[in-house]
């Protein structure tokens, strides 16, 4: 990679990408989300609450994207995962991901969501220790992308992690028992992540590692197959399950309780045998971009 | 869907049930967790005299919320030309306050608290000692909520607090909800809570 390519980073073509794509992610729910909550309206039964739920959402949805107004007040964390070429600086990604982000605050397009712990202070620009997340994986070829997660807080609170056996929800190291604490997790999260949700969720690694990767999984369409048949049929099965709660939408009863189950595996240390859940809200923003070497860039 | 105007009576919370589409009308905050955290330590169980800047909170807030309401939210708000607006200001997640609410309720007489996932047997006890009900706003809908929400009045702890956690005084019209615990001790929360365990029993088998 030449050092002109390199640039592409620092130039403003990519400041304005990345600004674009904040914007984007914080007032335009994905296409696959919308039409599973249309679905779901559809399915519940007419006059509902779920249903009438359901419907205030779909407005919601259709007025923050007319008005380009955050769908949520809550524009959550963001989360920046990005593939890139060999070569690249992750300290100037990181510097341009910060810069993107700030200015997306000034405008009222993401809220300050980065509060000091000890002091109690917010930074006011969404910008802080570990604030934006900015995860970079190094791919092949010269692509970079960029995908763009914001994660609200009242979902982030309600995910949980696992430790298996887990002899009181009676949960062995096998699919069965993934599926038992998994099941636990929807049930304890009622409607207060905002449901219907989509869970990611990770099969081993370590307590690190397993948030990390389950949040990956947030990033697949909801209409994908999992390549891996045993985790595509615990999806599906988890799906079901969770369908049969009753929780629904917010909580407050119907059919609708998850739209997604994502299912991701990392190899584990003998000893653990971690299961670690994620929960995305209904509103579950996620956009990707692909910045090519000329510098020009456009929405996957 | 009933019509609330704030202040509130008490026969008019009695007349709330469980289950019942409300739209709010009137004056009332913002308030989420250092708010929350503030009003118990700082104001109401406060060790000492209060500070000057404390005390005229303190009566502020007490006329506001008197037969009045607290709101669950951290918005997004815009200053332009001097003036705040709300940008977007769904609910946030309740069941955080369940340490203070019901401290809050008793001491300035509200009569509706504002947010999304229910609260716990504190609240819904002090609910009905002080008739006063929970009301389950929409949560995620920003922008449908930020609608009612046509004027800002005032801000307080802006500074200390930051921009989400301020207490945010707005005048709302016709801000929709559903009324999920009432001051007779109903709260569906709890009773869906029940509905999922043996449901979930069934599916596990």
């Amino acid at each position: 990679m030449t050092c002109d390519e390199k640039n592409r980073l620092s130039g403003p073509d990519f400041s304005e990408a990345l600004y674009s794509l904040i914007r984007r992610t914080a007032c335009d729910l994905p296409e696959d989300v919308e039409q599973a909550l249309k679905r779901a309206c559809d399915h519940e039964a007419p006059n509902s609450t779920a249903q009438k739920v359901l419907s205030l959402f779909l407005e919601n949805v259709g007025l923050a994207r007319k008005k380009q107004i955050p769908l949520c007040q809550d524009t959550g964390l963001p989360l920046f995962f990005i593939r890139h070429p060999s070569g690249l600086s992750r300290q100037t990604i990181e510097k341009a991901c910060a810069d993107a982000v700030a200015r997306a605050t000034r405008e009222q397009f993401l809220r300050p969501n980065a509060v000091d712990p000890v002091t109690a202070r917010n930074s006011g620009n969404c910008v802080g220790a570990g604030i934006p997340g900015v995860y970079c994986e190094e791919g092949d070829g010269e692509a970079l992308s960029v995908a763009l997660m914001l994660k609200g807080g009242g979902s982030e609170n309600v995910g949980r992690q696992y430790s298996l056996p887990d002899d009181a929800l009676r949960a062995g190291r096998d699919p069965e028992g993934v599926r038992r604490v998994v099941l636990d997790a929807v049930r304890r999260a009622e409607g207060k992540g905002c449901a219907p949700g989509i869970l990611g969720v990770c099969i081993g690694g370590d307590r690190g590692s397993g948030y990390l990767h389950s949040k990956h999984q947030l990033l697949r369409p909801l209409e994908d197959a999992n390549p891996d048949p045993v985790l595509a049929d615990l999806e599906k099965r988890i799906l079901n399950d969770a369908n049969r709660l009753g929780i629904g939408p917010l909580g407050l009863g119907g059919e609708t309780t998850l739209l997604g189950v994502k299912i991701g595996a990392l190899h584990r240390h003998p000893a653990c045998y971690f299961v670690t859940v994620t929960y995305m809200c209904w509103e579950c923003r996620r956009r990707e971009i692909r910045i090519e070497t000329d510098g020009t860039w456009r929405f996957l | 869907m009933i019509e609330l105007n704030i202040p509130i009576s008490e026969d008019r919370i009695l007349s709330l049930h469980a289950g019942d589409a409300v739209a709010i009308s009137g004056i009332a905050t913002t308030g989420r967790d250092a708010a929350h955290k503030y009003m118990v330590e700082r104001l109401i169980e406060a060790k000492g005299p209060l500070s000057k800047e404390d005390r005229c909170l303190y009566d502020e807030l007490k006329t506001i919320y008197r037969g009045g309401a607290i709101y669950h939210c951290g918005p997004i708000v815009r200053k332009s030309d001097e003036r705040w607006s709300i940008v977007s200001a769904g609910p946030t997640t309740s069941i955080r306050e369940e340490g203070y609410e019901d401290k809050v309720i008793a001491a300035f007489g509200l009569r509706l608290v504002i947010g999304k996932g229910g609260m716990g047997p504190r609240t819904l006890a002090a609910c009905r000692a002080h008739k006063a009900v929970y009301v389950h706003a929409i949560g995620g809908a920003g922008v449908t909520s930020a609608e009612a929400m046509v004027e800002v009045l005032d801000v307080f702890k802006m500074e200390e607090f930051g921009l989400p956690e301020a207490f945010w005084k707005i005048r709302f019209r016709l801000f929709p909800g559903i009324v999920t615990m009432d001051a007779h001790g109903r709260s569906l929360h709890a009773e869906l809570a029940e509905q999922f365990d043996e449901r979930l029993a069934r599916i596990l088998g």
